[in-house]
C-alpha cells in the first residue's frame, strides 16, 4: 500500500540520519584536527565547508540536518492538528524561561547559569507553562483561540525581554551567549548539542511512528477519538510534548525562528501529497534539506546568523512547492483546469456539431458515423447554436482542427472527421443519457436540464458512466443514441 | 399542556433495562449556563430504526453527544444494554456530522474507514491487510468501493456521509448513532444510506439517527423520538408522529409543517 511506501521510505531515510550522525559524532570525536583561521579566501572557504573537512561544519551540518528533519515530523502532525501558532507561542515563551533560568543558576552558584543544559530546562518549562496557560484560557473562558495565543506570546516574549534586560545588568560573566537563544547560532553547534539533538530526534521519530495511527485520528476527527475512548488528551499532551521539546533543543542553533522550521516544512510537502506517510516524509525532508542549507550558507558568510538563513532557506522550498507542487501547487492546478477547459470545449463543439446535422437530416441518418462527416457547418451554425462569441468559435475550431476531430470543408465551415464524428456519437449519447436519468432519478424540469447536464457530463467518472448503460439498456434496448428529452437547438438562446 | 400528547411511561422499576440498546435516565444537559437538555428519560427499544426530530436547538445533536461522553451531563445517567458507555463502547458505532472534520485532511476514503477498526487493532499497531479488507467491506455497502483510494476533499458531500457510515459499519456495533447523515446529500446516498439501515435492523441492530426531513420519518423509521429541549413523545411512528405532537414539539413553528418535504434549515444545533 502506497500509505506504507511513504513511511517506509521516511523511516529508512530518519534511520540513516540517526546512524551517520552517530558515526560522525564519533569519529570526530576520536580525531579532532586543528582548525587555522588565518583569513581563507572565499574560494578556499567555500572548499572547506563543501568537503566537510572542519570538524565544526560536520556538526554544525549533521545537528542542523537532525534538526530539521525531526521538526518536520512533529510539524506535519501539528499543523493538521490546527496548531501551527502553539509552535510559536512555546518559542516565544522559552526565552523568559532561558533568562530566568541562567538568573537562578548564577545566584543558586554563579558560574553553574551557563550550563546548556539547566537553560533548556528553563525553556522547556516555561515552554510548557505557555501552553498549559493557553489551554486553561481556552477551558474557562470564551475568547477566540487565536486571541489566546497572541496574548500569551505577547506576555511570555515581554517577560522576556525584560529579564534579558536583567541579566545583561548582571555582574556576572557568560551572558553574552544568551542572545543567541534569540536569533539562533548554528555555528556554535557542539558534539553534546548533536547527541542531544539526535537522541531526542530518535524519540520523536519513534514517538512517531508508534502513534502513527492514533495520531492520525487525533488530527483528523478529535469527536470520533473521544467517542472511541482514545485517551485524547494524552495523546495532545504527548503532541505538545514533542513540540516543546523539538522547540528547545532547537533554540540555541535556530532561535525563536525555530516554529517556521516545524511548520514551513509540512506545508510546502501539503503541496506534493495527499498522503499522511508521504506528507511527513517529504516534510522531514524539506526541512533537512533546508536546515543544511541554511548553515552551509551561514558557515559560508560569517555574518549570517544560523536560524534566518535556515528559515529563509525553508521559505525558497516554501514558494517552490506552492508554484510547482505536483498535487496542489498553482501552475499544476491552472494545467489541469486548462485540460478540463480543453475538454469541454472539445465535447461542446462535437455536440454542437451532431446537434446541427441532426436537426438537417433528422431520423436515422445520424446513427450512420459516415454520414455525419458529409454534412458541413458553417460558422454562424456554431454561433447561433451555442452562446459562443465568434472569437470562441474560432478558437474551439482551430483546436479541433488541431486535434483532428474537425477538418475544413472547401467552401462551407467545417465537417467532422472519422474520429471525430465516432466521437461526437459517444458525447452526445453520454450527454443525453445524463438527461434522461436526472429527469427520471432526481425529478428535475426537464428545462433545467440541459445546463446541469453540461456540468455533470465533464466531471463524471467512467464507472457511473457504465452504470448509467446498464440502467439504460434496460430501458431501451435498441437505441444507441437516445432522442433528446428537450427540443434542440433552444439552449444557446 | 403536554400532558396529553406525551406517550413516555412512567420510569419503569428498573431504571435502566439490560434488553435496551440505550436507556437514559432522568438526563439534563447544559451548555455553560445555558440548559439544553432537560429530564431526558428513554428506552430505546431493540432492532428498531429510530428518527430524532425536532426543531433547530431542540438538542438533538447533544443527545447524542451526551449518550457519547463526548459532552458532560448536569445530571441523570445513560447506560449501553445495562452497561455504561465505558464498558460498552464496543457496542456503539458513531457517525459524527459531516461539517465536524477537515476535509481537505491527506487521506483517503478507505483510510477514514480503517479508523473504524483503530480501536480493535490496538495501541501501537499498523493497519494490516486484514483491517484494510474489512474496511474495504465496509465501503462495498455502502457503494463507495470505486472511490476507496480517492483523497477525500474530491468526494462530493454524499460520497463523504457515506465515507462516515462506512467507518461506523466496520464498527460492527449493535447500536449506531447517527448525526444527520441525511443532510444535505443526493438521491443516490439517501438512497444508500436508508438501504443500509434497513440491513442494520434485518440483522437486529438498533439505529438512532437524528433527522430533519419530517416527510420521510413514517418512510424511513420504526420509531420517532420528538425532542425539543424536552422529551416530548416516543413510541412507534404510526402512533407518536401525529400533528399534535409535532405541534407540541415545534410550537410556533407550525408553519413549517405545511411544508413538509422542503428540508430545513441544518444550521444552528450542531452546538
Amino acid at each position: 500500500m502506497s500509505d506504507n511506501r511513504g513511511l517506509l521510505l521516511f523511516v529508512s531515510l530518519l534511520g540513516a540520519v540517526v546512524v551517520v550522525a552517530a558515526l560522525a559524532t564519533g569519529s570526530a570525536l576520536l580525531s579532532p584536527e586543528t582548525t587555522a583561521t588565518d583569513g581563507p579566501t572565499f574560494a578556499e572557504r567555500l572548499l572547506r565547508v563543501v568537503s566537510l573537512r572542519d570538524p565544526n561544519t560536520r556538526f554544525v551540518l549533521l545537528g542542523t540536518l537532525l534538526l530539521g528533519t525531526t521538526a518536520g515530523i512533529v510539524g506535519t502532525f501539528m499543523l493538521l492538528r490546527r496548531q501551527a501558532l502553539v509552535g510559536d507561542v512555546v518559542s516565544h515563551a522559552a526565552l523568559p524561561g532561558v533568562a530566568v533560568a541562567f538568573i537562578v543558576g548564577e545566584l543558586i552558584a554563579p558560574g553553574s547559569g551557563r550550563d546548556l543544559k539547566w537553560l533548556l530546562c528553563g525553556a522547556a518549562l516555561a515552554g510548557l507553562a505557555s501552553v498549559v496557560c493557553v489551554n486553561l484560557i481556552r477551558r474557562f473562558s470564551r475568547i477566540n483561540p487565536d486571541a489566546i495565543l497572541a496574548t500569551v506570546l505577547g506576555v511570555f516574549f515581554g517577560f522576556g525581554a525584560v529579564m534579558f534586560k536583567v541579566v545583561q545588568q548582571m555582574k556576572t560573566g557568560g551572558q553574552a551567549g544568551l542572545n543567541h537563544f534569540i536569533l539562533g547560532s548554528a555555528a556554535t553547534i557542539t558534539p553534546d548539542d548533536i547527541r542531544l539533538i539526535a537522541s531526542a530526534g530518535l524519540v520523536v521519530l519513534v514517538l512517531c511512528l508508534l502513534l502513527f495511527k492514533e495520531m492520525k485520528l487525533l488530527c483528523f476527527d478529535e469527536g470520533f477519538a473521544i467517542a472511541e475512548g482514545w485517551p485524547v488528551f494524552m495523546l495532545d499532551i504527548t503532541l505538545t510534548g514533542l513540540v516543546v521539546a523539538v522547540t528547545v533543543i532547537g533554540l540555541k542553533s535556530v532561535g525563536i525562528l525555530m516554529v517556521a522550521l516545524l511548520i514551513t516544512p509540512p506545508t510546502a510537502a501539503r503541496f506534493w501529497t495527499e498522503n499522511l506517510g508521504k506528507m511527513i516524509g517529504i516534510a522531514a525532508g524539506i526541512g533537512g534539506v533546508s536546515a543544511v542549507l541554511g548553515s552551509l550558507a551561514s558557515a559560508l558568510f560569517d555574518k549570517l546568523a544560523g536560524g534566518p538563513t535556515i528559515v529563509l532557506t525553508g521559505t525558497m522550498f516554501f514558494l517552490i512547492s506552492l508554484m510547482f507542487g505536483t498535487e496542489r501547487g498553482i501552475v499544476c492546478r491552472w494545467l489541469r483546469h486548462r485540460k478540463t477547459q480543453r475538454r469541454i470545449g472539445r465535447a461542446d463543439l462535437l455536440r454542437a456539431m451532431f446537434e446541427i446535422i441532426e436537426s438537417r437530416v433528422n431520423g436515422d441518418g445520424v446513427q450512420n458515423v459516415e454520414r455525419l462527416t458529409t454534412e458541413a457547418v458553417e460558422h454562424a451554425d456554431l454561433v447561433s447554436k451555442r452562446s459562443w462569441t465568434a472569437h470562441r468559435v474560432n478558437q474551439i475550431v482551430s483546436r479541433g482542427v488541431h486535434e483532428g476531430i474537425v477538418r475544413m470543408d472547401s467552401e462551407r465551415g467545417w465537417r467532422l472527421t472519422h474520429s471525430g464524428a465516432r466521437e461526437a456519437s459517444r458525447a452526445v449519447r453520454n450527454h443525453r443519457m445524463w438527461e434522461l436519468y436526472l429527469i427520471t432519478q432526481a425529478d428535475i424540469a426537464p428545462s433545467h436540464v440541459d445546463r446541469d447536464a453540461d456540468f455533470i457530463e465533464h466531471v463524471l467518472e467512467p464507472e457511473l458512466i457504465e452504470q448509467l448503460e446498464l440502467l439504460l439498456a434496460k430501458r431501451d434496448e435498441q437505441s444507441v443514441i437516445p432522442p433528446s428529452p428537450h427540443p434542440i437547438g433552444k439552449q444557446g438562446e | 399542556m403536554l400532558e396529553s400528547t406525551t406517550q413516555t411511561a412512567a420510569v419503569p422499576a428498573e431504571e435502566h433495562p439490560a434488553s435496551s440498546p440505550l436507556s437514559i435516565h432522568d438526563m439534563t444537559v447544559a451548555y455553560h449556563r445555558k440548559p439544553v437538555l432537560w429530564d431526558i428519560d428513554y428506552n430505546a427499544p431493540p432492532g428498531r430504526l429510530i428518527a430524532i426530530v425536532g426543531p433547530n436547538g431542540a438538542g438533538k445533536s447533544t443527545l447524542i453527544k451526551a449518550v457519547l461522553n463526548l459532552v458532560p451531563t448536569v445530571s441523570g445517567s445513560v447506560r449501553i444494554f445495562g452497561q455504561t458507555y465505558r464498558k460498552q463502547r464496543e457496542q456503539v458505532g458513531y457517525v459524527p456530522q459531516r461539517s465536524s472534520v477537515d476535509w481537505d485532511f491527506p487521506i483517503n476514503a478507505l483510510e477514514v474507514v480503517t479508523m473504524g477498526l483503530y480501536r480493535r487493532i490496538g495501541w501501537f499497531r499498523p493497519v494490516t491487510r486484514k483491517y484494510r479488507q474489512k474496511a474495504m467491506r465496509a465501503l462495498v455497502r455502502v457503494g463507495m468501493q470505486d472511490f476507496a483510494m480517492r483523497q477525500i476533499s474530491q468526494l462530493s458531500g454524499g460520497q463523504q456521509q457515506r465515507v462516515f457510515l462506512a467507518r461506523a459499519l466496520a464498527q460492527e456495533s449493535d447500536l449506531y448513532l447517527m448525526d444527520e447523515p441525511f443532510a444535505g446529500v443526493d438521491a443516490a446516498t439517501e438512497h444508500a444510506i436508508v438501504a443500509v439501515l434497513r440491513e442494520l435492523k434485518d440483522a437486529g441492530r438498533t439505529a438512532l439517527v437524528v433527522h430533519h426531513d419530517l416527510q420521510t420519518v413514517p418512510e424511513y423509521f420504526d420509531e420517532v423520538l420528538l425532542l425539543n429541549m424536552r422529551l416530548i413523545a416516543q413510541g412507534p411512528v404510526s402512533e407518536v408522529f401525529t400533528p399534535e405532537n409535532l405541534r407540541a414539539t415545534y410550537g410556533g413553528k407550525l408553519a413549517l409543517l405545511d411544508q413538509v418535504g422542503h428540508r430545513m434549515t441544518m444550521s444552528g444545533d450542531a452546538r
